[in-house]
């Protein structure tokens, strides 16, 4: 009944290859990625690498600090361009989580099972984007130290924040996100931090783990409630996945800035976020399997899928660019036709050309699956969606703003040396979370790596037969 | 403890007499003096009794030495406190309130600001006794009501930390009473030679007082000479009137009875003598319709009159003087031209003349103040030719109270100073140093004279090499008293006793003439004779007036002479081709000769055509520019005769070819901390002999760049329907032709239900027909509203903090564009973009429609500037207000906010007067009353541009001119619905002309 799919009965299919290399046992699994934390100790490499990120922590520790005590003036935003770097940071780091929620949650409901061995990372990865992005809306304003006025909280001065404001829906939208991540993040743990707590030949370890583990025995009722409580988790971020980069693409959205004001805005954003997700998963995650010997588990299967995922989602955001291109001409609008012309031909073309290249016309390669296949040039791949995604967002802010209406109050907008600290500066942040996150905790699911193994195949349709 | 020893060595020491008697010694004398005191019997005693705690270590062996260390240090602040005059200082509240005081409601005195020796009549806000902003005397002539921009800024100016405070002489402190000393000592040998010594030199000055002051010192000492300088005044009208009458005279405009206005290269709607009451006249004639009037404008640098005029016609400054040749022979006025004058424009003039002879009394034709005599003379000609003197050109005797040709004046100083003829030089409120040509070396020869005095607002280049330097007071710390353009007098009287040591040039002479008096009574003993039997009253009423009824001059009717006319030709025909480069030579927009070089709004305010900031560059036009190779930014080195100077380019559309514009007033190296070293000095090229117009000019491009900070970077309106203008006759044809050129939303197009406003609803027209781009109305803003100056770095990042600007647009081919100007404030949307996306209700739409900023809730989010269309919002990128200043402090308008750091500020339709309107008339229990409430721009407009009111009340003059076929909302697509709208432009050109 339940026979796994065979060549036999789809003749003339080309077999794929496993999501795990064969040889595996559940012992090898635990065995494998457990000793990373538990065993391996520091490497020379985490250790040089944990020392660049950290040092690039420090930068964005400075640059924040010279922007609370000089002022906002340091970055190179004025009027017309109030936004700058700062937004433009804030929307490439909340798209790059989105990869992790759509990993976790949604491919969990779609039983794809090839989600296990990148949903851990991916997860983190999320986290830590979130992390990085929420600094900026704090520390874009004026006034930071009253950052707390956006929340809805009783106060004597009696006041709301105004609820029509896309700014106020993003403080739920990015909120909400960071916490049912970081929820399902951790309850995905709890069941590997009892493994680890278990095989830690250190007492501080034993405890750490311990305390972090919540008690996990493993039991039926465990896993029961396990499954209930994840299951549940993964229908929460499903939504999220879509609502979160939608109410960012809101804050440009319902202004009347033509480049800005755009009904297409959210599955263009919402698209583009995946695509930006998958590209940071797959710049991650090839290195690592690389440096940790993890080919077994995160294997070409997993990242000719990635790559699959990052060719739609990027013609999805083709598409978006020529639908803004022909609204600009179908609206017949003055504004928005010469909002389209100076993205072809205004003082910015050449990084809305680089843009397109970047989003565009690279990740056509990727129908090649020589090109998929191929690490190096995948890698590279993934760089070039995140510098082109990157690219997109600084189209879409300064660009629209810098020339809007009135040519009188038209103007020209660069980052300063502070706007590049304090992007660089959130890498290191990025980086740092990252390192740490690798050296202490799993960074592939260990008990779901398990049941991936043939053992785990043959237990459960050996028990179907009961 | 030691007891006195001496009893009268103790008298004598007291700390009074102790600090008097070291406020006299200075420098290294100071510090000698201290010891000698320390050795003298009694100085224990005195210590002991006015110091006693500190005294106590005195006695003790150890503290001795650090005892008089300390001691040392008192006396010396002690001695740094006399050198200025301290007031006696009684810090209690008033037992009896003056009267008319009430905390928290501003008075207003009148008096008036000279410039270029003639007064435009104020009224000045004071609030506690501390003048705060500057407003047009609705009743004096040259004012009714509005103001120019200078006057605007002249309260920055009083309150500028920078002002000289004290009286110096070679550098070290002095007293008035020590250059009093000097100055009766340096006259002493003078008093047998009848002063043949004895120079005075001032600006061009028309008060009464002073010249009677001058006039009696000068028959004191018949042989003192007294020289006039100002770069401000007209040589050439002045010459221009001896030419063409034989004598002095002076010309009033009648623009209110003019039907067409020929400017040959004068800018007499916004620069220069008496412009603000030319615009109110010329704007009283700009509505269109029946009786519009026409305004041709040949220019050779674009000005906001030529901006403005129906027809301008771009030449180099050297061919106007053909032009007028060319139209005075077509107009009867000479018997002929020179051959071929002006023949490249021989249709425009043909139109220009028959236009101007179908107006006879009814025409205006004015020279510019930098054109050679002989243009002025032509214009005298033409005016006579057409009617129109007597009747839009009226004559009077000269409001100077000694009618000189200024440059010929400094010309005679600087010869006698060369021969070594003068002996004491008094140099009263000008900067010669600074502004003179450069061929007459002025600063090298002042050295020759052995006695220099120099009475000036700020420690100048003039008071460097001076051996006395006294600080000026600022006419608002002083009494005086001053002609307006057409003769009336107003008592100039203080608002506030001078802030620093200040004096008067009446003092100086006063004291010169060996008679001190303060100049209220030097003032008021002027007056006494003339005023009648009742003096105190009619001191009273001159004050309150802030003129004097019936001292107008009287028109005279000077007979036109005509043997100028043949020499004149003769003269002309041998100006031959100039080769090269013509240079021009302008006063700026800004800081005028230099002397508002350190005034923070004035160098900020974007000069009208231009909209630099900070600077003065060489203006080209675009074919010159590309000739040369070189673009805006890019250092040339300009030569004229011997001397270079480097300039960045501007490259201005309208500026005529192979003609550079230099403005003067730029370079200044002893300005004060906002004006050192800003911009570039061009007097190296500019000598006597070329003062205003020099050919034959090179200009070499450089490798260098300079960065040029303008507040507006993109001139033309990219086909977007932002300034709609229409010729009169379309206008006539379709009055609302400004209203069906972009679809307008209904009223119905709103997802909210509308918002009644009952009580009053804001609102405002400009009328784009008028406005000629001024700046008036963004000094006032400033002065009114607590703008804070950001410098070149951030204006030329995009961080102006003006709340209102002018937009420049060019439109048509760059040679002779049309130039227009459009003031952009806070268009307080109905459907504010702005209020929707912030997250914190920081702006917050008013029952009666205004847009309300509230500073104190904004957290900086900058989302609401980048939803404005208008991009009227401005940000506080660092703390841009100076908080520390201690005089700055004094010059702020306590009823509005000083925004801190962080915070978005923006227009508030001046919601403070509104707030004090709405108080008056709820105590009285009435509606606020048209015209209770103008803003500050209104306010101060010349040209009555701006109207301001309640749109409910619809007997409102807002509410009428929104009623206007002609009103228009800015980008009311976008369905903002602006409280501000705009009346369409109209202008009036010759048919004749449109056609060729």
């Amino acid at each position: 009944m339940s026979q796994p799919p065979s060549t036999q009965e789809h003749p003339g299919v080309i077999p794929r290859p496993p999501f795990i290399e064969p040889g595996h046992t559940f012992e090898s699994v635990t065995d494998k990625i457990g000793a990373i934390v538990l065993e391996q100790g520091v490497r020379r490499g985490w250790l040089v690498g944990f020392t660049i990120a950290f040092s690039l922590l420090m930068v964005l520790l400075v640059a924040l600090t010279n922007l609370i005590a000089t002022g906002i003036g340091i970055w190179g935003i004025n009027i017309p361009v109030g936004w700058g770097f700062d937004i433009i940071n804030f929307v490439w780091w909340i798209g790059i989580g989105h990869a992790g929620t759509l990993i976790s949650a949604i491919l969990l409901l779609l039983r794809q099972q090839w989600r296990t061995s990148i949903n851990r990372f991916a997860e983190a990865m999320t986290l830590f984007a979130v992390a990085c992005a929420g600094l900026f809306p704090v520390a874009h304003l004026g006034r930071p130290w009253l950052a707390y006025w956006l929340f809805p909280y009783p106060n004597a001065m009696g006041m709301w924040p105004n609820f029509r404001s896309p700014l106020v829906w993003d403080v739920f939208a990015v909120s909400t996100y960071a916490s049912v991540s970081l929820m399902f993040w951790f309850v995905g743990l709890i069941p590997d931090l009892a493994t680890l707590r278990d095989r830690s030949p250190s007492r501080v370890g034993r405890c750490v783990y311990g305390l972090l583990a919540m008690g996990w025995r493993g039991s039926a009722l465990h896993w029961h409630r396990y499954e209930t409580a994840y299951l549940l988790l993964a229908g929460l971020s499903t939504p999220l996945v879509v609502s979160v980069h939608t109410i960012v693409s809101f804050d440009f959205a319902v202004s009347l800035i033509p480049g800005w004001h755009a009904t297409i805005f959210p599955p263009y954003f919402v698209a583009g976020a995946i695509y930006a997700g998958f590209a940071m998963v797959l710049t991650l995650g090839i290195p690592l399997r690389w440096y940790y010997d993890l080919e077994d588990f995160i294997t070409m299967r997993h990242l000719d899928n990635m790559a699959r995922v990052m060719l739609a989602t990027g013609l999805v955001v083709a598409y978006g660019y020529m639908m803004e291109t022909f609204c600009a001409w179908y609206s017949a609008s003055n504004y928005e036709e010469f909002m389209i012309t100076n993205r072809f031909f205004g003082p910015y073309n050449k990084l809305y050309w680089s843009l397109i290249f970047c989003n565009v016309v690279a990740p056509q390669l990727l129908w090649f699956k020589r090109v998929r296949l191929n690490l190096g040039l995948l890698f590279l791949m993934s760089i070039i969606v995140s510098i082109g995604m990157w690219l997109e967002r600084y189209i879409i802010i300064v660009v629209s703003l810098h020339r809007d209406f009135l040519p009188s109050s038209w103007g020209m907008y660069t980052g300063t040396v502070w706007d590049w600290a304090t992007f660089i500066g959130t890498l290191g942040l990025f980086s740092s979370l990252l390192f740490l996150f690798i050296r202490f905790l799993p960074m592939i699911s260990i008990f779901e790596m398990r049941t991936m193994v043939p053992e785990a195949k043959i237990d459960e349709s050996a028990e179907a037969h009961h | 403890m030691s007891e006195p020893t001496n009893h009268d060595a103790e008298a004598a020491l007291d700390l009074a007499a102790v600090r008097e008697e070291l406020a006299a010694a200075r420098g290294r004398h100071y510090w000698r003096s201290l010891e000698e005191l320390a050795r003298r019997p009694g100085f224990e005693a005195m210590l002991t009794r006015e110091l006693p705690r500190q005294a106590a270590h005195l006695l003790d062996a150890v503290d001795r030495r650090q005892f008089l260390q300390l001691m040392g240090a008192s006396l010396a602040l002690a001695g740094v406190s006399a050198c200025t005059r301290q007031p006696t200082e009684l810090i209690m509240p008033y037992v009896k309130a003056p009267e008319e005081i009430v905390p928290g409601r501003p008075l207003f005195f009148a008096t008036a600001m000279p410039l270029g020796g003639v007064g435009t009549g104020l009224l000045v806000e004071s609030h506690m006794g501390r003048p705060t902003k500057v407003e047009g005397n609705p009743e004096h002539p040259s004012s009714r009501g509005a103001t120019s921009a200078f006057a605007q800024a002249s309260i920055l100016g009083l309150y500028d930390p920078d002002r000289s405070q004290t009286v110096t002489s070679a550098g070290e402190i002095r007293t008035w009473d020590a250059f009093a000393a000097a100055l009766e000592k340096a006259l002493e040998p003078e008093q047998g030679k009848g002063g043949a010594g004895l120079r005075i030199l001032t600006e061009t000055i028309s008060s009464p007082t002073l010249a009677a002051q001058l006039q009696a010192l000068r028959t004191a000492y018949p042989q003192a000479r007294w020289h006039q300088w100002d770069p401000v005044a007209s040589d050439g009208a002045r010459l221009g009137a001896r030419m063409a009458f034989g004598e002095d005279a002076d010309v009033q405009y009648q623009f209110a009875a003019a039907d067409v206005v020929l400017a040959l290269d004068a800018d007499v709607l916004a620069s220069g003598r008496d412009h603000v009451r030319h615009l109110r006249d010329f704007a009283g004639r700009r509505k269109p319709g029946p009786g519009m009037n026409r305004l041709y404008a040949v220019e050779s640098t674009p000005t906001p009159t030529g901006a403005r005029a129906d027809h301008r016609l771009a030449v180099r400054g050297s061919d106007v003087e053909a032009i007028a040749w060319a139209l005075a022979a077509a107009l009867g006025a000479v018997p002929q031209a020179p051959e071929g004058a002006a023949a490249a424009h021989a249709a425009w003039v043909q139109a220009v003349a028959k236009d101007l002879g179908a107006h006879r009394g009814s025409g205006i034709v004015v020279a510019g103040d930098h054109q050679p005599p002989v243009v002025h003379a032509l214009a005298h000609a033409m005016n006579a030719a057409l009617g129109n003197a007597g009747k839009t050109v009226v004559y009077t005797d000269p409001v100077i109270a000694e009618p000189v040709a200024t440059l010929a004046s400094l010309r005679d100083l600087v010869a006698d100073m060369d021969a070594g003829k003068v002996a004491v030089l008094l140099i009263l409120g000008s900067n010669p140093v600074a502004t003179a040509p450069v061929d007459l070396r002025f600063a090298e020869r002042l050295e020759k004279v052995p006695f220099r005095a120099h009475l000036g607002l700020y420690e100048d280049e003039t008071a460097e090499i001076s051996h006395w330097h006294v600080p000026e007071a600022h006419y608002l710390e002083s009494w005086s008293d001053v002609r307006a353009a057409d003769g009336t007098v107003t008592i100039v009287q203080p608002l506030i006793a001078p802030l620093y040591d200040g004096r008067t040039a009446h003092e100086v002479i006063a004291v010169a003439a060996g008679k001190p008096q303060s100049p209220f009574d030097l003032v008021r003993a002027e007056w006494k004779p003339k005023a009648g039997a009742d003096f105190e009253r009619w001191w009273r009423t001159a004050l309150h007036d802030g003129m004097i009824a019936g001292t107008a001059l009287p028109p005279k009717t000077p007979a036109l002479r005509t043997d100028w006319v043949g020499t004149a030709l003769t003269e002309h025909a041998k100006i031959e081709e100039a080769k090269g480069l013509e240079v021009v030579f302008r006063l700026d927009a800004g800081v005028l000769d230099g002397r508002f070089a350190n005034n923070g709004w004035l160098q900020e305010v974007p000069k009208p055509l231009t909209k630099l900031t900070w600077d003065n560059a060489a203006l080209v036009s675009p074919a010159t520019a590309k000739r040369l190779g070189v673009v805006s930014g890019d250092v040339v080195e300009i030569a004229v005769g011997d001397g270079a100077v480097d300039m960045p380019v501007w490259v201005l559309p309208g500026q005529p070819d192979e003609s550079v514009t230099l403005n003067l007033g730029y370079g200044r190296r002893r300005a004060g901390r906002v004006g050192d070293g800003v911009g570039v000095d061009v007097t190296p090229i500019r000598t006597s002999a070329a003062a205003w117009i020099a050919l034959g000019a090179g200009v070499r491009r450089t490798s260098t760049r300079y960065l040029l900070a303008s507040t507006q970077e993109h001139d033309r309106m990219e086909g977007r329907h932002l300034i709609r203008e229409a010729t009169l006759a379309e206008y006539v044809h379709e009055p609302e032709f400004a209203q069906h050129v972009e679809h307008q939303p209904g009223d119905d197009m709103n997802l909210y239900p509308p918002y009644p406003y009952e009580g009053s609803a804001w609102g405002m027209t400009i009328d784009l027909a008028t406005c000629v781009g001024c700046n008036a109305c963004i000094l006032a803003c400033n002065a009114e509203n607590n703008i804070p100056v950001v410098g070149k770095d951030q204006v030329s990042r995009g961080r102006e903090m003006h709340w209102l600007r002018i937009d420049r647009y060019f439109e048509g081919e760059a040679e002779s564009p049309t130039i227009h100007h459009q003031p952009v404030l806070c268009m307080q949307c109905e459907q504010a973009p702005c209020e929707v996306v912030c997250p914190v209700n920081a702006t917050v739409h008013s029952s009666e429609g205004l847009n309300d900023m509230v500073y104190n809730r904004c957290v900086g989010t900058k989302y609401c500037s980048n939803n404005c269309p208008y991009k009227v919002r401005r940000f506080n990128f660092y703390k841009y207000q100076d908080w520390t200043t201690e005089s700055l402090k004094l010059a702020r308008n306590p009823d509005v906010t000083v925004r801190a750091y962080g915070v978005m500020e923006k227009c508030t339709y001046c919601v403070q007067r509104i707030s004090q309107a709405r108080i008056a008339a709820r105590r009285e229990d009435r509606p606020v009353r048209d015209g209770e409430v103008v803003t500050a721009c209104a306010q101060a407009c010349p040209a009555d541009a701006i109207v301001f009111g309640d749109i409910n009340d619809r007997e409102s003059r807002v509410a009428k001119t929104k009623a206007d076929a002609r009103n228009y909302a800015l980008l009311g697509e976008l369905n903002t619905r602006p409280r501000t709208t705009y009346l369409a432009s109209v202008r009036n050109p010759n048919p004749e002309l449109e056609k060729a």
